[in-house]
């Protein structure tokens, strides 16, 4: 009996959140310009990047430091197959699926022997990988030119949808949007089915194994669970995800050099999963949408706020932003160590802890 | 052959430093299981305090060693005061949240470092005063500086004195029975918080040490040198067996050599293909293999899924 209001109320919230979600780009546009609307399609890049590490991180438990790796597989898949760099112009649509199983495979190929080992081994592992993949981009330049080293391969092809690149900008009544307003849909329409697959995922019998994993490794392989594949498949999955995430970090840039993937990124995708609340795909989301966008109010907001405040710019944008970033890392784990957003179970078991 | 024994040389320096970087890493491990990701910054805070204290001390016309004495103890203080800091604020009140919510504060604190360090010392390297002597020995064709010599010999004895302290003081007993187990330790009287505390500022004056040490080989200091440092380090403690005091060691000497090795050869043995930027790959490369086949590192003991 209650069921039907209940059902009409999440009816009306999802009617309310896709709206809200369709005209985002626009108002963020009319109100800061393009450059914020760039922001979001960053924020929405980021979410599912970190949707991809929760399955590994949230899901299954096992610490990824590495996990940019597999989005540099993908962004350098994407941008080989599609630039001038080797003449070859392949369709994204053939590109980003490729790219998932490519880096997928990189995850399988990296996971097999080390799944065996403890977590922390497992972090100092895959971080090793992340630099491995990072110093091989920004070297693969001689003998023979694959990756066209520190420069990074530009002119990539956009990412096209029905033969007409997205990159282009349209018109709607007499008014002309840039390209990033489509890339935007585009982004939010891949998170959001990737959002489904993890909600999916979560209910189904491997995603219980991998909470059982996570929880307790010897209870769980004691009940049957074929730990070392199940946490392979978490693996693979996640680093497929970012294998996809990096293809579209490709087209989307149109460029891609090593820098864009340094350590610093796998902990800033990391910090989105377990800021948020690890395993829970809200909080995930919602960390994801804080680390992407509060860093760029800084980057806009830090030169005229401290011009009204002191009158004159005593700190470098550049490094109040990061500051502010190291301290709120600190801040959010003393005050809320399982996440702003935790998931019921984890919060249910951190005030136990605590009792 | 004088490659070989040049690159022997030269791993060992850096081998040594690895190796005091990496016992501040595996003793917080030993005791805590916690990845003190915040101990590379503590090296590098280390270099750039020493620097500023030579800089300022040589202004005041001392002489030479005095000077590098003076400027090595100020940076140790300030370390063991910055790690005892670190320990109180970041990971004491979270020992018994979710083991990765220290790991994230643990970077945060190394970015809070980082940025500080460049609005103190901007961006720019800094060069260390050159106050060791630097002259330079032939030994069978093989060129090997004064400063190689005192580096490993300080670290060696610095190591030396501390294996002493842990394995036959009152203190290092608290500090092994802690490592072993917190609870019982207590138990026995044992104060686990100031052994802790004290585990982080032993730990962190072997960093200001190494920081010492590592600016004055390379003659500069820079608020970026902490990270790959501490990166590395971390691998040698991880190769030698974590929470194993001489593995650390071990492992810290090991690396240096196949870093210096493998750039020194890496070139000839490829025919050309691939060259010593390629270093950095080693580290990790390594490190991955003995951990598939050697899980628990070179010296560490077999340790069940969960100790």
């Amino acid at each position: 009996m209650s069921g039907t209001p209940s059902r009409q109320r999440a009816w009306f919230g999802s009617a309310l959140i896709a709206l809200a979600l369709a005209v985002a780009p626009f108002v963020v546009g009319a109100s800061f310009g393009n450059a914020w609307v760039r922001v979001l399609d960053f924020a929405a890049l980021y979410i599912i990047l970190a949707l991809g590490l929760n399955i590994v991180v949230g899901f299954a438990g096992l610490l990824d430091l590495g996990y940019i790796a597999f989005y540099a597989v993908g962004a350098y898949l994407y941008a080989l197959l599609a630039s001038p760099h080797f003449g070859l112009h392949w369709p994204a649509w053939a590109i980003l699926p490729l790219g998932a199983v490519v880096a997928g495979f990189f995850g399988v190929v990296l996971g097999a022997p080390t799944l065996r080992l403890r977590g922390d081994y497992l972090a100092i592992v895959t971080l090793g990988f992340g630099e491995i993949i990072r110093i091989f981009i920004n070297n693969l330049n001689a003998p023979i030119n694959i990756t066209n080293g520190p420069k990074g391969i530009s002119r990539i092809d956009a990412i096209s949808v029905a033969g007409r690149p997205l990159s282009q900008s349209f018109e709607i009544a007499g008014f002309t949007f840039s390209g990033l307003y489509l890339y935007y849909y585009l982004f939010v329409i891949l998170a959001l089915g990737i959002v489904f697959v993890s909600i999916r995922l979560q209910d189904s019998r491997i995603g219980r194994a991998w909470v059982a994993i996570r929880e307790d490794e010897v209870a769980a392989k004691a009940c049957g669970i074929d730990t070392r594949n199940i946490k392979l498949l978490a693996f693979a999955m996640g680093a497929s995800f970012g294998g996809v995430a990096g293809g579209l970090f490709a087209g989307f840039q149109e460029f891609v050099s090593p820098e864009s993937f340094g350590l610093m990124e796998s902990i800033m995708v990391l910090c989105m999963v377990v800021l948020g609340g690890m395993g829970h795909i809200p909080g995930v989301i919602l960390g994801g949408l804080i680390l992407a966008v509060l860093p760029e109010a800084f980057r806009y907001g830090a030169v005229p706020v401290q011009q009204a405040l002191f009158g004159k710019v005593l700190m470098d944008p550049e490094n109040l932003r990061m500051l502010m970033f190291g301290l709120a890392l600190i801040l959010v784990m003393l005050y809320r160590p399982a996440g702003l957003w935790p998931e019921p179970r984890r919060r249910r078991e951190m005030s136990e802890a605590k009792a | 052959m004088d490659t070989l024994l040049q690159q022997i040389f030269n791993g060992l320096t850096l081998g040594s430093i690895y190796a005091l970087v990496a016992l501040g890493y595996t003793m917080v491990y030993g005791i805590l299981g916690l990845i003190n990701f915040a101990h590379g910054e503590v090296v590098m805070v280390g270099a750039l305090v020493a620097v500023a204290a030579m800089k300022a001390l040589l202004a005041l016309g001392l002489p030479a060693p005095l000077v590098f004495l003076l400027a090595l103890l100020i940076a140790a203080l300030v370390c063991m005061a910055l790690g005892f800091t670190i320990e109180r604020v970041a990971y004491r009140p979270l020992r018994k949240a979710p083991r990765l919510a220290p790991l994230i504060t643990a970077i945060g604190v190394s970015i809070v470092l980082q940025q500080l360090a460049m609005l103190f010392w901007g961006r720019s390297y800094h060069a260390v005063p050159a106050l060791l002597p630097a002259e330079s020995y032939e030994i069978l064709g093989a060129q090997i500086t004064e400063l190689q010599v005192i580096i490993i010999v300080v670290a060696a004895a610095t190591m030396g004195g501390l294996m002493l302290l842990v394995n036959r003081s009152r203190l290092g007993r608290a500090m092994r029975a802690t490592a072993e187990n917190p609870a019982i330790a207590g138990l026995m009287g044992v104060d686990a918080n100031r052994i802790i505390a004290f585990t982080f500022i032993l730990g962190s004056a072997l960093a200001a040490l190494a920081g010492v040490l590592v600016s004055a080989n390379y003659g500069i200091a820079h608020y970026n040198m902490g990270f790959i440092l501490g990166l590395k380090a971390f691998t040698a403690a991880v190769l030698g067996g974590i929470g194993n005091l001489g593995g650390a060691m071990v492992g810290g000497i090991l690396l240096g050599l196949i870093e210096a090795l493998g750039a020194g050869y890496i070139g000839e043995l490829t025919g050309g293909v691939l060259g010593s930027h390629y270093q950095d790959v080693f580290a990790f490369f390594v490190l991955i293999v003995v951990l598939v086949f050697r899980p628990s590192g070179l010296m560490g003991e077999k340790v069940a899924e969960r100790a």
